[in-house]
């Protein structure tokens, strides 16, 4: 389907929870100020297979996923969803970006190995969105 | 003749600051606290009409000035960093070295798999085994991570929830085959799973389930363990979700009266157990408002105990309270700067009455902490005991007119969210509607919000920022990467040697005790005791109990 300017359809967003890290707090603000800036937010809850996430995103046709990871267990969290993804033949469709206490160093490395962005816990919301936007349009029309 | 303050204070805003603030005019419209209670230019005697009834004494209904007669006088606060990581060796070591540096007190951080009741060998416990806590799968891995430490004089805290019941069957069978007897067990099981609903997110069953192996804890503390605190009933998290201080209070306490009826129940009178409640608060940036909060939750539990609840002994409206500095109010940026964050923090809970300590390490926004993080978060509380004085006296800002108005605001607040609670049909009804957890959404929305438009500074963050980023002034805890696969292998090991039909014949007992209505306590202690793991333990369990799934608001 193609879609002209005027009637783009908003921008869809998977925010999941991987592993069994409970803190949810940052999350839920991203997931309220993407939605008041005008995206569609799908928020998967706490405790989720990585699995389940990649099946809702691809199911669901959202063109970006956010990972929250507190826990530390951030490398081999992000390495089984981009497994997953290229195994849907999606990794193309989807973006997939990252936030947490997450080391330098780590979000170097899941960068280089394909996730998008990665933020720290201090980073704005407005920054959030606009980087978000900025890599929805700038990918190649579906 | 006494002063009408009031006329006074009207006067002074008329002739003094009028014409003062129209040269030089304030910095802001209005002023707020961090929780967005706007605060007065100035306090006065009008703000604060006390007394007797209202003020007390220290260690005397109720309770607002400090929950003992003599306070830090007599007896510091307990110095209590926690530590947990890597295998139950490492986190031994690391006791042992705060314990060589003055600590008073030990706490034990768990990793994820044991807080969530999974072994070190689940596939779900991947990459999570040893990182945030030390690894717990049977009892003598608690022997290992208490090895050569007298458990019998220093007081040992848990921070375990939804698994708190296993963990304290643990440290009681370690006792017994140590020789030490129960009564001289002190100490704390965090246990609150209220708040784990609501805000921590660590869950195994069902809200009725869950709040029944906590009721069972509590009653079998009351039968056998006098010196022990079987439940540490928590703000802190509720606040680090996003809650304000009002709320902090208040949902806290909602749990504590949800916990005293549920053991009432089963027929042990109030002042059977609640002698043992403890509670556990944050300290968080807004100075006043945190010493004002501390005495607040005082004054208002001593009245909840003593009208809801006809407590006839002080001991049982006495609110004793563990205090944390915020982890959320650290920054990644400028890491050096959470020392000052942490000793102020620190200060507050101390001026505010807290019974034990712990402040969290510089680098806590990067990682879990290093040996130096807490070697210095330990001297920022033997700096504010040894040298600043503030301990010499009790409850040194009683009577400050504006933190005796922010004391008297606070406890009528959470009074309102209290009774709206129990409009809404109490604490259960608003877990499972999702209140609890709307209400702290929307709160924590509005901090950030607050935040991105400069109206909430954080030095370093969104003002003060360095140009460029700077290297860390310190190294960080590494995690070792070998510690799951050897923690894996041992747990394999020691799964072998077991008696396994014995294992087995404790589990179907605990699951036997777990489908009737008795205390699952004795069961549980026995299948430790035939080394049954804790993930065998909860899976037991939830065959009987089933398992609890969230429905998500934000």
């Amino acid at each position: 389907m193609t879609s002209g300017g005027s009637t783009q359809r908003p921008i869809r967003v998977l925010l999941g929870k991987v592993g069994l890290d409970g803190h949810d707090r940052g999350v839920k603000v991203v997931a309220r100020a993407l939605r008041d800036a005008g995206m569609e937010v799908v928020y998967t809850g706490l405790h989720r297979r990585p699995e389940e996430v990649v099946r809702t995103a691809v199911d669901e046709d959202v063109d970006v996923i956010g990972i929250s990871v507190l826990s530390g267990a951030h490398m081999h969290i992000f390495p089984r969803i981009l497994e997953l993804l290229d195994a849907e033949g999606a990794r193309d469709d989807i973006l997939v970006v990252g936030g947490g206490t997450i080391l330098p160093e780590d979000i170097e490395a899941l960068e280089a190995m394909g996730v998008h962005r990665v933020f720290g816990v201090d980073t704005s919301l407005a920054e959030i969105v606009e980087m978000i936007r900025g890599a929805v349009a700038g990918r190649a029309p579906r | 003749m006494t002063t009408d303050w009031r006329a006074e204070r009207e006067r002074w805003e008329r002739e003094t600051v009028g014409p003062f603030a129209a040269r030089q005019p304030e910095r802001r419209d209005t002023f707020e606290t961090v929780s967005g209670i706007e605060l007065d230019r100035v306090y006065t005697a009008e703000h604060a009409p006390r007394d007797a009834s209202a003020e007390g004494l220290p260690g005397e209904f109720p309770f607002l000035r400090g929950p003992y007669p003599t306070m830090y006088r007599a007896r510091p606060w307990t110095m209590r960093q926690i530590a947990g990581y890597g295998r139950p060796e490492d986190t031994n070591d690391r006791l042992k070295y705060l314990i060589a540096n003055g600590q008073t007190g030990i706490s034990i951080d768990f990793d994820m798999p044991t807080l969530m009741g999974f072994d070190s060998d689940d596939e779900r416990s991947l990459g999570e085994v040893g990182r945030e806590g030390v690894a717990i799968d049977h009892v003598d891995d608690l022997h290992g991570v208490l090895d050569g430490i007298d458990i019998g004089s220093i007081s040992v805290s848990m921070t375990i929830n939804p698994t708190a019941w296993i963990l304290l069957a643990m440290l009681v069978v370690v006792a017994e085959e140590r020789g030490v007897p129960l009564d001289r067990l002190s100490g704390t099981t965090q246990a609150d799973i209220v708040k784990e609903f609501i805000a921590q997110k660590e869950w195994i069953y069902p809200v009725e389930p869950s709040l029944r192996l906590l009721r069972d804890m509590i009653t079998f503390g009351a039968d056998h363990l006098p010196r022990w605190n079987p439940v540490n009933i928590s703000g802190y998290h509720v606040r680090e979700a996003g809650a304000t201080a009002v709320q902090e209070v208040a949902f806290t306490l909602a749990a504590a009266i949800t916990y005293a009826e549920r053991a009432m129940a089963t027929g042990v009178p109030f002042d059977a157990f609640a002698p043992r409640f403890s509670f556990f608060f944050i300290a968080h940036s807004d100075f006043l408002e945190e010493i004002a909060k501390f005495r607040a939750a005082r004054r208002l539990w001593a009245r909840i105990a003593r009208e809801r609840f006809g407590a006839q002994m002080p001991e049982s409206m006495r609110l004793r309270f563990h205090c944390q500095t915020s982890g959320s109010a650290l920054t990644a940026p400028q890491p050096l700067n959470n020392i000052a964050r942490g000793a102020l923090q620190a200060l507050a809970a101390v001026l505010g009455g807290a019974q034990s300590l712990h402040v969290s390490g510089m680098d806590e926004a990067l990682a879990i902490p290093s040996e130096l993080a807490m070697k210095t978060s330990l001297r920022t509380q033997q700096i504010l005991l040894e040298e600043t004085g503030v301990a010499d006296t009790i409850d040194p800002l009683g009577g400050s007119y504006a933190i005796e108005a922010l004391t008297d605001r606070i406890e009528a607040d959470a009074q309102a969210i209290l009774d709206r609670i129990d409009e809404l049909g109490g604490t259960v009804a608003c877990i499972e509607a999702g209140w609890f957890q709307q209400e702290t959404a929307d709160s924590a929305y509005r901090f950030q919000l607050a935040k991105e438009a400069g109206e909430r500074v954080i030095v370093g963050v969104n003002r003060y920022r360095d140009a460029q980023a700077a290297p860390l002034p310190f190294d960080l805890h590494r995690v070792d990467p070998d510690a799951e696969s050897r923690k894996i292998a041992e747990l394999t090991a020691f799964k072998e040697e077991r008696d396994r039909a014995l294992v087995d014949e404790r589990l179907a007992a605990l699951a036997e005790a777990a489908a009737g209505d008795g205390n699952v306590m004795p069961a549980t202690i026995a299948a430790v005791r035939a080394r049954a793991t804790g993930g065998e333990i909860v899976e037991a369990l939830r065959a009987v109990y089933g398992t609890y799934v969230e429905t998500a608001v934000f």
